[in-house]
């Protein structure tokens, strides 16, 4: 055993260089696949402003729940409930807004993501419930309720504040959801990278027990996490409301998958203890890339799923760290 | 004139792990249908011996045969199809199986070839049992099942494999008073019927009952081989621990017990284990817990730092009643653990240096909302200086350091949190004589502080080197109090020419162990 560490250790010197490559390869594979689209479909338009600005629109929500979700991989859980959340949470915002103003519907749209996220969080960390099995019950309960709150129909939104800020707004000449994903990526990096909360975060998702045994109040860390999914999932889901100009149900449909494909492109392990939002963001752009340059190339919509089926689960094979 | 072969027989066994010999040419030999018991003190070799013997690790010389039958290829196939059999300590079942599945399991009777067939399983798992003695259905699950009676679905899936020798490692450790008569009525039956059985326990008394005959390890070599019959405990006792050279003696140091204690214990029970233990430490005091495997040493630890709960007793610090009901309340109070098992309970083996030793007070390391980089950067350098944490930067995963660098990178996370309390759980296991040195040598400084400390060990000479006092455990109960004087009693009434260092503390150990397995022998039966 003691030759057996040796040579490890060895290994792991002779490798930290493609170790680390491995690390970047969110980033590595932005740069390339935007190289090469830039190169392929400079002549329909995919470096033009008005492009580059669609596709962070387009995967402005999806990054805003991936930050989120990069707490939750990191505590060692994960939230399947959060497309499903946008969806309820955009209903809940309309119907207020429509009956008793602009601050009641925010509040409320907040506070839907609030008790769904303490009903998550409170079974996964004090029940003991696996937090696939919860999320995945609330992703089916959610959704049925904005259902049934809607009456199946959507929700106009005609309150041009909350369109303003929600969604369909510009600064300048800059959408304001660049804003909403620069101002909540910048208190996601900060949170998980800078504060005890995130410290114990990563504790808790790379050694519960340790973390236990650190003094760490695991359950309410677990507790927490749910709660920030399921919160900025709410907020995401009044993006949508305030960009499409209507709530309803079937908003934030398959989000789930889309998140966490594009957490686990961005570096953070699916196993807890380790993640970035910065990679998290960058995956949720890369996917947008993908989508955007595919759809450029002429591609149905059959073959554009394919392609990013095969190009999501290439990129996530090469940036997965050894595992002895 | 055609003898009989061994079951066993290895001869001139000789391993070495880069450069360091841990086996020195072992001679080992068992015969069939007889228990022989394997001894020594952890690092004797005598894992690695059963390992080679498993096939797990090759020998660097050596030669190895089975029933007549040599060794030539080392790998673990080759061993099972010589019958060699390991009973594991972690059991191997799968909980959610059930008996019958576990004991088939990738052998599973075959229907039409193609179909499992658990019936014929079933019959064929009770007509192994009956023959055991056991009387389980065997389309129970594992998980339903005791601790022992898993072990003895464990032999009864070796010996369906065909395996004639049986390799166990402290088998009773968690098994209940009757469950051990039990099992030894097991080894009776497979022994009548030819099956050779190695058996590694440090429970004398257990050896003295089921095993014919004893080998003794000591740094790498074979230093006794006889049967019991004709070795006392003592002369046992003596070959295991042999001349020691070089290790720490103790220092006398003056503890003032005229103040009230700072930790106090009151008849306190956790759920099974420990059973109203009470005892009282002083500030500057290092009081040591010995006890064999499994007598609550760690389970008291535990339910001092509020991981295991207590159930009735009560936990006073500087005088006062403490509610200990998780690790948070017990740092509050000024008490830390050092874990007994460094990778799971103690570090977050992934994370880096600097994070893991941050972790228990990072609330503590902030400016405003965020944490106070420079200032953790400042104390991670002094701990990592003081401790002589030896370590690239604070940056690498505390995987990458060696066992006494993460025992220190434990000590170094608790020892920032300035504790007046401080619980050593095994801290000296699995490391360096070096970092053994070392870490004796901090005990010592943090009690020279006026800290008190609880010292639990499996490793004698470490305990007896810090301890101002020891006390005993076994099966969860405090049954023995042993003071600093009857200690150098032990040292001091065997002939005073031969009083060099060693031979003084081969003496203390010898007395210490001594006492360890004598609370076994006159504990009233279970």
């Amino acid at each position: 055993m003691t030759t057996a560490s040796i040579d490890s250790a060895r290994n792991r010197r002779g490798l930290s260089f493609i170790g680390n490559w491995r690390q970047y390869v969110v980033y590595i594979g932005f740069v390339l696949i935007f190289a090469v689209f830039a190169v392929v479909l400079s002549d329909r338009g995919f470096l033009s402003t008005n492009n580059l600005l669609n596709i962070t629109r387009q995967t402005a929500i999806i990054s805003i729940m991936a930050m989120a979700m990069t707490f939750v991989l990191c505590a060692g859980e994960i939230d399947l409930s959060v497309g499903a959340i946008a969806g309820l949470a955009s209903v809940v915002s309309s119907i207020t807004l429509s009956r008793y103003g602009l601050i009641p519907s925010v509040l409320a749209g907040l506070a839907t993501g609030l008790v769904v996220g303490a009903v998550n969080g409170g079974l996964t960390a004090w029940v003991g419930i696996p937090s696939f099995l919860v999320t995945l019950g609330m992703m089916g309960f959610a959704r049925g309720l904005g259902m049934w709150t809607s009456g199946t129909s959507p929700v106009p939104v005609i309150d041009d504040t909350f369109i303003a800020i929600f969604g369909s707004g510009n600064i300048g000449p800059v959408p304001v959801l660049v804003f909403w994903v620069a101002i909540l990526g910048t208190v996601s990096h900060i949170t998980l990278h800078k504060t005890p909360f995130g410290r114990k975060l990563l504790a808790t998702g790379g050694g519960e027990t340790a973390a236990r045994y650190s003094g760490v109040k695991t359950r309410t860390v677990k507790f927490q996490a749910l709660l920030i999914t399921a919160t900025a999932a709410s907020i995401a889901g009044m993006l949508y409301a305030g960009r499409l100009q209507s709530g309803r149900f079937q908003l934030g449909e398959g989000d789930e998958l889309s998140v966490i494909a594009a957490v686990v492109l961005g570096g953070t392990s699916l196993f807890g203890g380790a993640g970035t939002v910065v990679g998290s963001i960058v995956g949720a752009l890369l996917i947008g890339v993908i989508n955007n340059g595919l759809i450029l190339l002429g591609l149905d919509f059959s073959q554009q799923l394919m392609a990013r089926g095969v190009l999501i689960v290439l990129a996530v094979a090469l940036g997965r760290s050894q595992r002895s | 004139m055609t003898k009989v072969a061994a079951a066993v027989e290895m001869t001139g066994i000789k391993k070495s792990f880069g450069g360091l010999n841990v086996l020195r040419g072992v001679e080992f030999s068992v015969d069939r249908g007889t228990v022989h018991a394997l001894m020594g003190e952890n690092g004797a070799g005598k894992s690695t011996l059963l390992k080679i013997l498993q096939g797990v690790v090759a020998p660097t010389e050596g030669s190895i045969s089975v029933f007549g039958r040599p060794m030539s290829v080392h790998s673990p196939e080759i061993s099972r199809s010589l019958g060699i059999g390991m009973i594991f300590q972690e059991l191997s079942l799968i909980p959610s199986l059930t008996i019958a599945q576990n004991i088939f399991l990738t052998r599973e009777p075959r229907r039409f070839g193609v179909f499992v067939d658990d019936g014929a399983a079933a019959t064929r798992a009770r007509a192994l049992m009956s023959e055991l003695g056991l009387d389980l259905d065997p389309n129970t699950r594992v998980e339903k099942l005791s601790t022992g009676q898993m072990q003895m679905v464990e032999i009864a899936k070796a010996i369906s494999q065909n395996a004639r020798v049986l390799i166990m490692d402290e088998p009773t450790s968690a098994l209940s008073g009757f469950e051990v008569e039990h099992l030894f009525g097991v080894l009776k039956r497979l022994t009548a019927d030819g099956v050779a059985i190695i058996y590694v326990s440090h429970r004398m008394d257990e050896i003295y009952r089921v095993a014919e005959h004893v080998t003794v390890l000591r740094d790498g070599r074979n230093v006794a081989t006889a049967s019991l019959k004709q070795m006392q405990i003592q002369d046992l006792i003596e070959h295991m621990i042999g001349k020691r050279v070089g290790v720490f003696d103790w220092r006398p140091r003056a503890v003032d017990r005229s103040r009230p204690p700072v930790l106090e214990l009151r008849n306190v029970s956790g759920t099974e284990k420990p059973i109203e233990v009470s005892f009282k430490v002083h500030a500057g005091e290092v009081l040591g817990i010995a006890g064999l495997l499994g007598s609550g040493r760690s389970e008291l630890a535990r339910v001092m730092f509020g991981i295991d709960q207590k159930l009735s007793g009560e936990i006073r610090v500087k005088d006062r009643p403490i509610e200990i009901d998780r690790p948070r309340a017990a740092m509050d109070a000024g008490i830390a653990l050092i874990p007994e098992s460094r990778s799971r309970e103690g570090l977050i083996v992934a994370h880096s240096v600097r994070a893991n030793l941050g972790l228990p007070r990072i609330d503590d390391l902030v400016r405003g909302p965020l944490i106070d980089n420079a200032e953790e950067a400042k104390s991670t350098e002094r701990i990592v200086h003081k401790l002589r944490i030896k370590t690239e930067t604070d940056a690498v995963p505390v995987r990458t350091l060696s066992g006494g660098n993460q025992q220190k990178v434990v000590l170094g996370k608790w020892m920032a949190t300035n504790p007046d309390i401080l619980i050593l759980d095994e801290p000296t296991a699995g490391i360096d004589v070096g970092s053994k040195s070392e870490i004796v040598e901090l005990i010592r400084g943090l009690a020279d502080e006026g800290r008190a400390i609880v010292m639990i060990s499996s490793e004698i000479a470490e305990l007896l080197a810090v301890s101002d006092r020891v006390l005993i455990m076994s099966d969860g109960r405090l049954v023995r109090e042993v003071t600093r004087d009857e200690i150098s009693s032990w040292m001091e009434d065997q002939d005073p020419s031969d009083s060099d260092g060693g031979a003084r503390i081969a003496k203390a150990e010898h007395g210490l162990q001594m006492l360890l397995q004598e609370v076994r022998l006159t504990a009233p039966a279970r």
